[in-house]
């Protein structure tokens, strides 16, 4: 561990107990690039010959500059390293901006930093070198445990690779997750249940598990729309859900949204600080951000932003500023994702609308009927039933 | 500009559909100098963007043509181009009130076919001469022998002077020409008796106002003259004469035998009557001509507006079409869940879709349109008879004491070898057999049948059986007393009134079964499940269930792009718009029209 950046017990800062809520800020940092574009996937990532690695340290040391500039008092809580491949960034350059975050805010005592990775060998191999930088958490697109779906999957890694990789990973984080992607054409009930099994064996604390979607614009969209390329219908799908989350809860990591699972305390801290509509600085392309009841995204090609950074001092796009309904509605969206739902105090508290007032009374009346809302009192969530629903019960219960 | 009648020729060009009438008179156009070679489309009188991107004619064209015959005199030929599709028939008998004789086009390859002969018994019923084309002797498929036989066995007319043609290559069209002087007679007419002429077709025109094409019979009609319309009683009077050539000629007068158009500052066309008698105010004739039989639609359907908000635009659009389609019609109607709109009538199901489609592209409206239905005759407990013209407003059964529909004599014709399936078909929509014979490889068959039956998707299914080979055409023959009961659709309890529809009790199963399957399909998974009833009274006949949705839910964050989910969140709802509200299902727009076209199976 470097002691001169990471904070640890040495530090002395503590969060300003009366509005530590609305003060607690998570940090996105995005690296665009890949060694190859996976047929599936519509993340904002890039494949290019070269990187600068000293260009974008310090394009995105600025644009988190720009940001720091108009969260003064906020503290980190988490810094997450996301892509692309982040892992195919320097590890010097994820300390540089490690260090950097450290001087820009104040950061909180047990800081959450993930960095999330290809299961490649030549990952692995800078494993050790990212632990150092701070990183001490990593999140593993481990996708499948069998070759010919990963090979279908367009991955540049396999089962071996994947599994050695993961054995690295846990060797050198005190946290690590994996993602595995399931609903795969021709994935049946059976085949993906041992999946899981071997899956859970590995005794990791977080698993992503996420169905397959087909995105517009990616090569399956192309391949699925030309019937090449047949997914599982709708209730399969729904079965392999419940059976995902019969599993997961069985072997102690429910689900504590629609598509993670853990143990409990392990958690992501980032990606609850979405979900509960925390604030949130994005930097690097494409990035997104909520910050003090304004949006921000921040330019989607790597050049362009590269460019707008330089020009500007910052890589924003476009800045809008939400309104309280907006907010509320926001806050529904990410909310619900949650098993836990949404605490209606915090609710009011983040957006400036009464829980009561963001939603559809007639509509929240029904599905509690329906049994998909669980029944009032406490939290606002949705029941085992109604969480493969979210969407469509989103549709209903959002106000306006 | 009055020719001499013995050098004029009035003639119409009848045929079934896309036998090449309006090729053929592109032809005549063109060889006698109507049009130069740049100014000639195909089909030049097909004007309407409907009629040109259909590839049919829907309104009957006139044009006057000069015409140097070989024995060295100048005739004045005016044509006649008309529609051949069944729902624009009473085009073609305006066209041949206002002749001596016809061309009656045949398709080499086809040969005769129902609208054939529907177009040549009117022709002979005018006591026409008639000169046989056999068109289109340029394809390989071309048999002009056997269809001239054809012609001579199935409607008894003699060939001898028939003309082998083929319009699109322009073979012969001199001959065409010569017949038509040869043997279509000229018209007779009084040059010095009291102006009669017949007022064949009026439509508005933006520059002109209301056209009235004229036909005189005796007499002379020239601009300044104060007319009366012996019929709607009305006086006009004239600022305009002339004649097509296909474009406007302003003329002095037009005389006995000539057809032509006058202008009168008419403003609208509903005040003009097809079929009415032209005269001279000061010194009208004796004798109004009879008249022409009055089109009555016999088709209705409810057309609404898919956003409420477009109702008015709707109610202009309708009157600015009527104003050159006198032959449907239109009164507001109410529907619990299409809101307002209006139930329309119309000739024919071709010509349904027609003034559906122009008033989605001419006057950019969404439209949803129910189910087509016929008027029925219910007769109440307490003696009196309403006619009925949308299913949603039947009595209830307690008070009727019976119905009556509207059946039709249909005529088709066809290959022997799809005769089997066309009989069956026939059968299975209640229909008589009246009348069976095969000439030649091709049957004619004539049934009595409940319109109801054939508005439906008769049509369609009877092109896909015959592979587009067999021809129908038909009449109105009267109404029968029927086992009629009003059939209604359930989606979860609720009634959907624009989807009631009259079915013949025999049939109500059936027809109560397909629909449940088809919304079945047509309404998308709910978070409950959705049974979906057919129910004649309080019976139910049918019933599917749709099941609930299991699965909706997107399984990636995407970081923090929050507003990634708000687009899908407003895509929803935008969709959620674009649905009928029945209790809490939400029932998409286009099930409508897809349940009712059932187009696949019936
Ligand atoms: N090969 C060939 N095709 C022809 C001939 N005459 C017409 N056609 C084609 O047949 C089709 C129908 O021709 P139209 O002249 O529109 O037929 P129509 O009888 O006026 O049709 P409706 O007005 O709809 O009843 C067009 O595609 C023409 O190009 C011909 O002599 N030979
Ligand atoms: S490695 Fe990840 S970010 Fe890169 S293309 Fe594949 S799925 Fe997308
Ligand atoms: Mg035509």
């Amino acid at each position: 561990m470097r002691s001169a950046t990471v904070p640890g017990p040495s530090r002395s800062w503590s969060p300003p107990a009366s509005e530590a809520d609305g003060r607690e800020l998570a940090v996105y940092v995005h690296w665009p690039f890949c060694v190859s574009k996976c047929p599936y996937c519509d993340f904002n990532s890039h494949v290019r010959e070269s990187i600068d690695e000293a260009g974008w340290r310090e394009a995105l040391i600025a644009d988190l500059r720009h940001e720091a500039a108009l969260t003064a008092g906020a503290s980190v809580v988490s810094i997450f390293f996301g892509g692309g491949t982040p892992s195919l960034m320097d590890a010097a350059t994820t300390a540089a901006i490690i260090d950097a975050i450290a001087a820009l805010w104040p950061v909180a005592p047990g800081v959450e930093i993930t960095l999330e990775a290809n299961p490649t060998s030549v990952e692995a191999a800078r494993f050790a070198g990212f632990a150092r930088a701070g990183v001490n958490r990593v999140s593993l697109g481990l996708q499948a445990l069998d070759d010919a779906s990963l090979q279908m999957l367009g991955r540049p890694h396999d089962v071996a690779q994947g599994l050695a990789a993961l054995d690295v990973a846990q060797a050198n984080f005190g946290r690590v997750s994996f993602d595995l992607i399931y609903t795969r054409p021709g994935q049946t009930l059976a085949s993906w249940q041992a999946e899981l099994q071997r899956a859970l064996g590995f005794g990791t604390e977080h698993l992503s598990l996420y169905q397959l979607t087909i995105e517009p614009k990616t090569r399956f969209a192309s391949l699925h729309a030309s019937g090449k390329l047949l997914l599982p219908d709708e209730e399969a799908s729904a079965d392999l859900f419940e059976l995902t989350r019969e599993m997961t809860a069985a072997a102690g990591l429910p689900a504590y949204e629609v598509s993670n699972h853990a143990r409990a305390g392990a958690e992501s801290r980032h990606n609850l600080a979405y979900w509960t509509y925390a604030d949130y600085v994005g930097v690097g392309p494409g990035a997104h951000g909520r910050r003090r009841h304004a949006a921000t995204v921040r330019t989607m090609k790597p050049e362009g932003w590269l460019a707008g950074v330089r020009a500007a001092g910052h890589g924003i796009a476009e800045e809008t500023a939400l309104d309280a309904p907006t907010r509320g509605q926001e806050a529904l969206l990410m909310g619900l994702r949650l098993t836990d739902g949404i605490d209606p105090g915090r609710f009011e508290a983040r957006t400036g609308v009464a829980l009561d007032e963001a939603i559809d009374p007639q509509s929240l009346a029904e599905l509690r009927g329906l049994g998909l809302v669980a029944p009032a009192g406490g939290n606002l969530r949705l029941t085992a039933a109604g969480a493969p629903l979210l969407n469509a019960i989103l549709a209903r219960l959002v106000a306006g | 500009m009055t020719a001499e009648l013995s050098r004029i020729r009035n003639f119409s060009i009848i045929a079934h559909i896309d036998h090449g009438k309006s090729t053929l008179a592109d032809r005549l156009i063109q060889q006698t100098g109507g049009l130069q070679a740049r100014e000639m489309t195909e089909q030049v009188l097909d004007n309407m963007d409907i009629e040109r991107e259909r590839g049919i004619t829907i309104k009957s064209q006139t044009v006057r043509l000069d015409y140097k015959a070989s024995d060295g005199l100048d005739y004045v030929l005016n044509l006649m181009d008309t529609p051949g599709h069944v729902d624009f028939a009473y085009e073609v008998s305006r066209s041949l009130a206002a002749c001596e004789g016809a061309l009656l086009v045949v398709d080499a390859s086809q040969g005769v076919e129902a609208q054939t002969l529907a177009n040549v018994y009117q022709s002979i019923e005018h006591d026409h001469e008639i000169v046989p084309v056999i068109n289109k002797i340029d394809l390989p498929a071309a048999e002009p022998e056997r269809v001239k036989a054809q012609i001579e066995e199935v409607i008894g007319l003699d060939t001898a002077n028939a003309v082998l043609a083929s319009a699109k290559s322009g073979i012969g069209i001199p001959e065409v020409l010569e017949a038509i002087v040869k043997y279509i007679p000229a018209p007779k007419g009084d040059r010095d008796a009291p102006l009669k002429a017949m007022l064949v077709d009026s439509w508005y025109d933006p520059y002109l106002g209301v056209v009235i094409l004229v036909r005189v019979i005796d007499g002379v009609l020239r601009k300044g003259q104060q007319i009366t319309m012996m019929q709607a009683g009305t006086q006009h009077l004239v600022d305009r004469v002339g004649v097509f050539r296909p474009k406007i000629e302003i003329v002095g007068d037009l005389g006995p035998g000539e057809v032509g158009f006058i202008t009168a500052q008419i403003k609208e066309v509903a005040q003009t009557n097809v079929g009415d008698t032209i005269t001279e105010t000061k010194r009208p004739t004796a004798q109004p001509l009879p008249g022409f039989k009055e089109v009555q639609p016999v088709v209705f359907c409810g057309l609404f507006p898919t956003d409420a908000a477009d109702f008015e635009k709707l109610r202009e659009s309708l009157g600015k079409l009527r104003l050159n389609d006198a032959s449907f019609s239109f009164e507001m109607e109410t529907s619990a869940a299409l809101g307002f709109g209006f139930r329309c009538g119309f000739l024919g199901l071709l010509h349904l879709e027609i003034v559906q489609e122009r008033l989605t592209r001419e006057y950019d409206l969404d439209l949803i349109t129910t189910a087509p239905s016929v008027v029925y005759k219910i007769f109440k407990n307490d003696g009196s008879m309403i006619e009925l013209h949308n299913p949603a407003d039947m009595p209830d059964p307690v008070y009727i004491e019976h119905i009556e529909e509207p059946w039709i004599e249909a005529v088709i014709y066809c290959p022997d070898e799809y005769l089997g399936s066309i009989l069956k078909l026939c059968q299975d929509r209640r229909g008589i057999q009246k009348n069976l014979t095969s000439v030649a490889g091709r049957a004619q068959v004539t049934y009595e049948l409940p319109l109801n039956e054939v508005v439906f998707d008769f049509y369609d299914r009877l092109k896909s059986i015959s592979r587009g080979y067999a021809s129908f055409d038909y009449h109105q023959t009267g109404y029968r007393e029927g086992d009629l009961v009003r059939m209604t659709i359930l989606v979860n309890g609720e009634l959907v009134d624009a989807l009631s529809m009259v079915v013949h009790r025999s049939q109500s199963e059936a027809r109560g079964r397909h629909m449940c399957e088809r919304m079945k399909d047509l309404i998308p998974r709910h978070l409950f499940k959705i049974p979906i009833q057919a129910a004649i009274g309080g019976r139910v006949i049918a019933r599917e269930t749709i099941a609930a949705m299991r699965k909706d839910v997107t399984a990636k964050c995407y970081g923090g792009d929050i507003s990634r989910k708000r687009k899908l969140l407003d895509k929803q709802k935008e969709g959620k718009k674009r649905m009928r509200q029945y209790g809490s299902v939400d029932i998409p727009q286009e099930a409508f029209i897809a349940a009712l076209r059932m187009g696949d199976e019936g």
